[in-house]
């Protein structure tokens, strides 16, 4: 008996032991350095096919980031900013070719058949692990969607909002957009997941939802067809980025990284977004 | 003849003395051990490794005075939404509990509604029956439908009253048919044995486990939130998503730890008087 329960308890502290380590706290590691590539010319560019410039996305390509699933007519936000990345690195038109990947195969990790892949990735940590990504083309913009039939459909300022009663996602940079920039008398609603916000919305329980300008693209062109995107809201919390997404530790990152950079000094981006989701798609400015 | 002043005895005198002595040993005691346990504890914790980052993840003040004013609105709800739905769900179960435990056959389909009624509103996860009522009948656009926070607290009575209703329905059947036959014999109808009789038998014999029923619907009443309103521990989970610290959670908990503890005692308080009772002490 006495030799049983020794061992029992030999064994417990064992235990005790093992669950202390394991509950040690890890060492952080730090995070590797990129390694600077040669020369941005177009002739020593080491891309897929020398001398011209492979560009992917899915299929099918969505409006407005591209337009009627053709990337190479150069229509649509996304399909403009590649055309505007091939230039600023010296490529024609004629020598862009473009592929079709789909979005999950192209974050894999794994040897890639593009030169650079535009397709609305988020840039996050996880991400970078098994990717390269290029500086962010586009910071993701909070938009404010209502009912056609809402009372606040078709209002164009920021202080159109003060009886608004708003609806968004916890702990999203939607929720902060409310509280801090359109800021109405009744409190925000909040729910657990955008399918629950899209059924108050359309029950009426709420007057406008605010989601991510990509969300409110899909919400009201494929979900909600009575819905309708009353505009988008200046820039607050920390957005959300698109970046290109390229081939872990590609030859090509800091040379396209510093194109995309140049397009951003320039406004180029600006206007281009300005032109694409704002004009054409119809996600006005609210100011 | 005149009373004496009663003088107690020698021995009663030693008895009391050391009476006395041994309560203040005993306390001594207690409080040493308790010392020993708590530096015990102390040490234990603060020196465990992970202590550190512990205190940053979950115990930093001042993350906790930034979310503090945003829990507390939200718990105000919480509170206001359980005054209502206890009230609500008390009267409910009381009203469900009567009619099933009418007599006679004439009642037959009352006492059928009421016992399908508790089968099926304790059987029923309370999130159904929450996202039913909150999300699911406004889509009816009905006529002078009432607002999201009244559904909520509807969805809640149902669910709760289920409970409560068999809680007293095991109180009404404790009190023994003596009582009963004792009562009507006397010339009461049936309405007044229930009224002056039973029900304040059959209520005080199951207080505890009716105020043990209202500290969990304390819990449960900020579930309203998944329907859009800002309770107490969504004010947290708002609070933590824009910190990444999970303080505003410790917050939000132990305020309703302190919200709960007035019930408590009072349950306690009430267990230990129906014990007392019990035992003729």
């Amino acid at each position: 008996m006495a030799s049983s329960s020794r061992l029992f308890a030999l064994t417990l502290a064992g235990a005790v032991v093992v669950a202390t380590a394991g509950c040690a706290p890890q060492v952080e590691k730090p995070m590797p350095t990129v390694i600077d590539s040669p020369s941005c010319a177009k002739d020593s560019l080491p891309t897929r096919t020398p001398g011209k410039l492979t560009i992917a996305t899915d299929q099918p390509a969505y409006e407005p980031w591209f337009s009627k699933d053709k990337p190479d007519n150069g229509e649509g936000f996304e399909s403009a900013v590649a055309y505007a990345v091939a230039e600023k690195l010296g490529y024609a038109r004629a020598d862009v070719t473009w592929t079709r990947v789909k979005f999950d195969t192209a974050i894999a990790p794994g040897p890639k058949n593009f030169d650079f892949d535009i397709n609305q990735f988020s840039i996050t940590e996880e991400r970078k692990q098994a990717v390269d990504f290029s500086a962010p083309y586009y910071l993701v913009r909070q938009t404010v969607i209502a009912l056609k039939s809402s009372k606040i459909a078709g209002r164009k300022s920021l202080a159109d909002f003060r009886d608004a009663r708003l609806g968004a996602q916890v702990g999203t940079t939607s929720y902060q957009a409310i509280t801090e920039v359109l800021k109405p008398a009744a409190k925000p609603q909040v729910y657990n997941s955008n399918d629950d916000a899209k059924k108050a919305l359309q029950n009426g329980q709420i007057d406008g939802l605010v989601v991510d300008l990509p969300t409110a693209f899909y919400i009201t062109g494929a979900e909600i067809t009575d819905a309708t995107i009353v505009g988008q809201v200046p820039q607050v919390g920390t957005p959300e980025a698109f970046g290109l997404l390229l081939d872990k530790n590609s030859p090509l990152t800091s040379c396209v990284t510093g194109a995309v950079g140049q397009l951003t000094e320039a406004g180029t981006l600006k206007q281009l977004e300005q032109k694409w989701l704002a004009q054409v798609a119809g996600a006005a400015e609210l100011r | 003849m005149t009373l004496r002043e009663h003088v107690p005895s020698e021995a009663q005198v030693r008895r009391t003395a050391y009476r006395r002595r041994q309560t203040v040993y005993s306390v001594l005691v207690a409080a040493s051990s308790t010392a020993a346990l708590g530096m015990l504890l102390v040490i234990a914790v603060t020196g465990a490794p992970g202590w550190d980052r512990v205190r940053q993840s979950f115990l930093d003040p001042a993350i906790a005075r930034d979310a503090l004013p945003a829990v507390l609105s939200g718990l105000w709800l919480n509170v206001r939404l359980l005054v209502c739905c206890a009230a609500g769900a008390l009267v409910l179960g009381l009203v469900i509990s009567v009619l099933r435990t009418l007599r006679g056959p004439i009642f037959f389909p009352v006492r059928a509604l009421a016992a399908g009624y508790t089968y099926t509103f304790r059987g029923l996860p309370l999130i159904i029956v929450l996202y039913l009522l909150t999300l699911g009948v406004p889509g009816l656009r009905l006529q002078g439908m009432p607002p999201v926070l009244v559904l909520g607290g509807l969805a809640l009575v149902l669910t709760y009253g289920g409970y409560l209703a068999e809680v007293f329905r095991a109180g009404i059947e404790s009190v023994h048919p003596s009582q009963l036959a004792a009562a009507r014999s006397l010339g009461l109808t049936y309405r007044q044995t229930m009224r002056h009789v039973v029900l304040p038998q059959a209520v005080r014999r199951v207080a505890p486990p009716l105020l043990n029923d209202v500290v969990a619907l304390q819990k449960d009443v900020g579930l309203v939130s998944l329907a859009g309103p800002i309770d107490a521990v969504r004010a947290a989970q708002i609070a933590t998503a824009q910190s990444f610290n999970y303080t505003p959670y410790i917050v939000a908990g132990v305020l309703f730890v302190l919200l709960a503890i007035p019930l408590i005692a009072v349950t306690d308080w009430v267990t230990l008087r129906a014990a007392r009772r019990q035992s003729g002490g």
